[in-house]
Parts: structure tokens; C-alpha cells; sequence
């Protein structure tokens, strides 16, 4: 089936003239119009447009015009602006919302001929490990349609997954990309902050949003994140640095490269581990990641247990500087320049209704805990604070990395949950992003790759974390894990 | 912390532009108290002299020229389109001071 290969596959057969891109296009759309009912992997889907994009860009491979994604069937997070395309960030506010431009790191892929077949289910403006924060209903996970598919890039990761589609485009705050991927057992990868472009992305977390691909191999995530990657002058945060060959850097071996192993990850109890109230993580996930850490060893990489003390500090101070920061970008969303505007007497209620209307529940409880951690008196005790100890989790990594070229740990603490199990107790949930708030907090590069599956057949993710501008060695360590075979 | 009161919810809410419901309010007002109690650790940790993290890509003084963007005809129509409401090409906003 043509919607199952991997971008690789979908690039040589186009080249090779054995399909065309209409033909890989209405596999993909074929696949979604079976599946899609019951996943929920795509909130908008595009068919005619696609169809006609998967034309040109058949003419293009035609005429020679041939960049790597040219005619590749992709997908992407609707907290991404695509230019006429409706993006809705997951919240009925902006159910009609259509942007007039793309996001930059959309634009690049458009501008090769990749074919835009729709727009996939998050948790609304990225408030979520679930996906049960989309007021477009859960994404079902592949693997377990009972289970949820992670959040809060589950419709991505869903979709490549459920190969719906050849890639996608997500985003992670503080494990959006990472997490979803490892429960639905695919490739994803958060950058370092700054190196892709965050212009058209719905701002969540301002010093924390990073855009990057969900893939099904470690390669596929290579050749996009290169196109993705780059200093953009819509947004004054990325850098200039040069973007590596990253496909290059893939076939060097790993021999001699030393790998940390951080304790508290693997810590059973709360003394020493990760978050107040932790038990230890799943048996199965420790067994099957422990393992590759052997396999890793077998390969030559020399294997050395590292320490980051601030670790059990990573989700307090996540949960207050996302929320700070969601409260604040969400003052944009009041129902006067786009999206929905709810009937009312007053402008007052203009506002207060339509956020009322158009928020689902968590988007509301995220804007109140911001809102209060930066109110009058507070500032100092919280945001403040967060930011502190913040410093002291990018000295931890800062240090570790003296010692270590990269860190493995589990994506997840467990494989994914089922649906409604999470859903009321809001702590419970905050602590699946356990494993992956940390290197989002210090912005530097981690990437989720596959490895075994648990007995009942739910993914399990491998995490590798790197330093800052090094997500090209990452992504060497984890091809490395995912041909060891 | 102890559990905030139903009237600390409204001041935040309404400094957010939000409307609850009282369902609402008792949710949040148990949730955040649960959310602010799980955020207090944070109080062990000795901050003295530690500068904060506002940024981590190490930039500083980006500048640009103070140049406006050329706009083409097609996206003003297309930004204007999605005005909820707007009399020929304005914005129609409920009267801002109240009486």
C-alpha cells in the first residue's frame, strides 16, 4: 500500500516514475476516509485541494523540478497556521478560522510540493498529554482504539501511525511531539528552541514552542527537520547557525560516544526520583528501555550514570511558566478580530462570553492558574521563581554534558493510558510529562524513537536528549537504536 | 495553600475576561488550590543570586528596520473576511466606554 511507506520509499518511487503523487495522494486520502471516523486523527481534511496540489506536483517531478518532498502526502497540527486552510488550534473559537498565510516552517515544506492533505486533532492550543482536551472529540490510539494516542500532537502522531498520511508537522511545548509519538509507537522530534521557526504557530508557551516532524523512521525525521530548520526574520528568536547534513551524520558510527543514564528517571520512589508522589515507572517500559541501554553498550557507546539533581523541579516549574505564558498569548483570542464572537449586550461580554464559549475546560484552568501566578503580589512568588529554578535545570544539563555526548530515558513513564482514566485528576495527568518536560524547560533537543512493544502490543518510546544545536547527534544515537536490531 | 476562596475565582476570572458558571468556580477553586499546593516545592530550592531564564538562545538586541510590510490586496481581503462583524471594510466593535 502506497501510504505506508516512509518519505524515503515515497521519494524513490516518484523519481523512479513506478507511481505518481495523485496515486500516493488518494492512498492517503483513501486511508483517512476509512479511518478517520473511528481515530480522529484529523479535525479538517482537504481532498480536492490536495488533489490538486498532488497534480502540480506531478507535473513538477515531470519537468524535473524534484526537491525531497515534492508530491509527499504530509499533514499537519492545527495549531499551525496553513495558509487557506482552516486551522482551528483545536478550540471552537476558532472553529471558522482561516489564515491568509502559512507558517514559515509550512511554508518551506509547500514551497517543495508536498501535498497538504488536512489538518490534525490536538488538545486545543496544546493543553494536554491526551488529547482529550480537542473540543473535536479524542484521537484514538492506533495500537489500542480504547487508549488515548498521547497529546498533545495525538492527531499527528496518530496519522502517521495509522499511515494516513506520510508525515506530519507538530509542535512541543514540553513533550507534545515526543510523548504522543511514543504512544503511538512512531519517530518525532523537538528541536532546539530557536533552531525552527515558530511564525504561524498559535503561541502557547512563548519561550518554550518549538515546531518538528513526526515520522515513521528516524531518517524521515532527518530530511524534514533539515528543510524546517533555520533563522527566519519573522521570528527574532531563532539563530543563524548552519544547518548540518543531518542524513550525513546519520551513517557515523556511535562507537566510543558516552551515553548518560540520569538516576532520577530510573529512580522507583519519590526520594531521589523525578516528581513528588512518583512510584517508579511502569515494569515493562524499565525492562524493555534498560535492554537497549545494554544494546547500546554492544555498539560501543560507553554507558555512564549521571545525576540532574533539579529534575523533581522540571514539572512545577513547567506548570507555572506555561501557564503564565498561555494566559498571556490567549489575550488575542476575545471573539473582536477573528474566530467566534458570542452574542452579548456589552464589549465586556463579548469577551467573557466568547472565551466562555470557544475555551473547553483545561484552556480555561491554564488561563486562570497564569493569570493568577501573574497577577499583583504573586509575580515575585511564582512566575518569578519558576523562572529561577529554571536556570538551575539548564545548569543541570549544562553540567551533565561536560560528562556526556547525549542522555537516554523513556519517553513516557508508562504506554498510553486509556481514555477517561486521566481525565479528572489533573495532577495525575501533568505527571505523563514527566520524562519530557525537563529538556523543554533547558530548550535543547530530544527525540522520541520506537522500540519494543509491551506484551499487550501498546509502543514503547526511547528517549534521546542532547545539547543545545545538537539535535543532529540525537538523531544519529537514535537511528543507531532503531536499526539494532 | 488553602483552598481559594469563591470570590478570589471571580477576581481572576474577570481579570482573564472569563465567564464561569458556579459549577465552574468550585471546579477551579478546588483545582487551583491542588495545582498551587503541587507548585509550592518549589520553595526548597535556594534561588538566592541565581539570575532567571526569560530566554535560552543566549540572543541579544535582534533589530530590525522600523519598516511596515508591504500587504497585498488579496490577504487584506482575506483578514478583513474574517471580521465577525464590520461595516464595509471596518471593524464594528460594541461601544467601548460603557455609560
Amino acid at each position: 500500500m502506497l501510504n505506508e511507506l516512509t518519505i524515503i520509499q515515497a521519494r524513490e518511487g516518484l523519481n523512479k516514475k513506478k507511481f505518481t503523487s495523485v496515486e500516493l495522494t488518494k492512498a492517503c486520502l483513501g486511508r483517512i476516509s476509512e479511518r478517520n471516523g473511528r481515530i480522529n486523527a484529523f479535525i479538517t481534511v482537504f481532498e480536492e485541494e490536495a488533489l490538486k496540489e498532488a497534480v502540480k506536483a506531478d507535473e513538477m517531478i515531470a519537468r524535473g523540478k524534484i526537491s525531497e518532498l515534492t508530491g509527499i502526502p504530509f499533514s499537519v497540527k492545527d495549531a499551525i497556521c496553513a495558509k487557506d486552510r482552516r486551522s482551528t488550534g483545536g478550540a471552537k473559537i476558532l472553529n471558522n478560522y482561516v489564515p491568509p498565510f502559512d507558517a514559515t516552517v509550512i511554508q518551506k515544506i509547500r514551497n517543495q510540493g508536498a501535498v497538504l492533505l488536512g489538518k490534525n486533532n490536538c488538545d486545543a492550543f496544546g493543553h494536554g498529554a491526551s488529547n482529550e482536551n480537542s473540543m473535536y472529540g479524542p484521537v484514538r490510539n492506533p495500537h489500542d482504539e480504547e487508549r488515548v494516542a498521547g497529546g498533545s500532537s495525538g492527531g499527528s502522531a496518530a496519522a502517521v501511525a495509522d499511515n494516513m498520511c506520510i508525515f506530519s508537522i507538530a509542535e512541543d511545548t514540553g513533550g507534545s511531539i515526543r510523548q504522543p509519538a511514543s504512544f503511538c509507537g512512531v519517530a518525532g522530534l523537538r528541536p532546539s528552541y530557536g533552531r525552527n521557526s515558530r511564525y504561524g504557530i498559535m503561541p502557547m508557551a512563548s519561550s518554550l514552542d518549538t515546531a518538528g516532524p513526526i515520522a515513521k523512521t528516524v531518517k524521515d525525521l532527518a530530511i524534514v527537520q533539515k528543510i524546517m530548520a533555520g533563522r527566519d526574520k519573522k521570528d527574532s528568536t531563532t539563530v543563524a547557525n548552519d544547518v548540518p547534513d543531518y542524513l550525513k551524520l546519520l551513517s557515523q558510527s556511535i562507537e566510543g560516544m558516552r551515553v548518560g543514564v540520569p538516576e532520577e528517571y530510573f529512580s522507583a520512589s519519590s526520594k531521589g526520583g523525578p516528581a513528588s508522589g512518583w512510584k517508579g515507572m511502569d515494569k515493562e517500559v524499565r525492562a524493555i528501555i534498560e535492554n537497549r541501554i545494554k544494546g547500546l553498550e554492544k555498539m560501543g557507546c560507553e554507558i555512564i550514570d549521571v545525576s540532574l539533581p533539579y529534575t523533581k523541579y522540571a514539572s512545577p516549574v513547567y506548570y507555572l511558566i506555561v501557564p503564565s505564558e498561555d494566559s498571556s498569548n490567549l489575550g488575542r483570542l476575545d471573539g473582536i478580530r477573528y474566530g467566534m464572537q458570542a452574542k452579548a449586550d456589552n464589549l465586556f461580554e463579548v469577551y467573557t462570553k466568547s472565551r466562555a464559549q470557544g475555551f473547553p475546560e483545561e484552556v480555561k484552568r491554564r488561563i486562570m492558574v497564569g493569570t493568577y501566578a501573574l497577577s499583583a503580589g504573586y509575580y515575585d512568588a511564582y512566575y518569578r521563581k519558576a523562572q529561577k529554578v529554571r536556570t538551575l535545570i539548564c545548569q543541570d544539563f549544562e553540567k551533565v554534558f561536560k560528562k556526556v555526548d547525549l542522555l537516554v530515558t523513556p519517553t513516557s513513564p508508562f504506554p498510553a493510558f486509556k481514555l477517561g482514566e486521566k481525565k479528572d485528576d489533573v495532577l495525575s495527568m501533568y505527571l505523563a510529562d514527566v520524562f519530557v518536560s525537563p529538556a523543554a524547560v533547558a530548550g535543547i533537543p530530544a527525540l522520541s524513537v520506537p522500540v519494543e512493544k509491551t506484551k499487550a502490543g501498546l509502543p514503547v518510546g526511547l528517549q534521546v536528549i542532547g545539547p543545545r544545536m545538537f539535535e543532529g547527534k540525537v538523531m544519529q544515537l537514535a537511528y543507531a537504536i532503531e536499526h539494532d536490531n | 495553600m488553602s483552598k481559594l476562596s469563591k470570590e478570589k475565582i471571580e477576581q481572576i476570572a474577570n481579570l482573564a475576561r472569563l465567564e464561569l458558571s458556579e459549577e465552574e468556580k468550585k471546579l477551579y477553586a478546588k483545582q487551583l488550590s491542588v495545582i498551587f499546593d503541587y507548585v509550592e516545592v518549589l520553595n526548597e530550592v535556594d534561588t538566592e543570586g541565581v539570575e532567571e531564564t526569560c530566554q535560552v538562545t543566549g540572543l541579544e538586541d535582534v533589530l530590525r528596520a522600523d519598516e511596515a510590510d508591504e500587504r497585498d490586496e488579496e490577504t487584506k481581503k482575506k483578514l478583513i473576511a474574517q471580521f465577525p462583524d464590520r461595516v464595509g471594510d471596518l471593524l464594528k466593535v460594541k461601544q467601548v466606554f460603557g455609560e
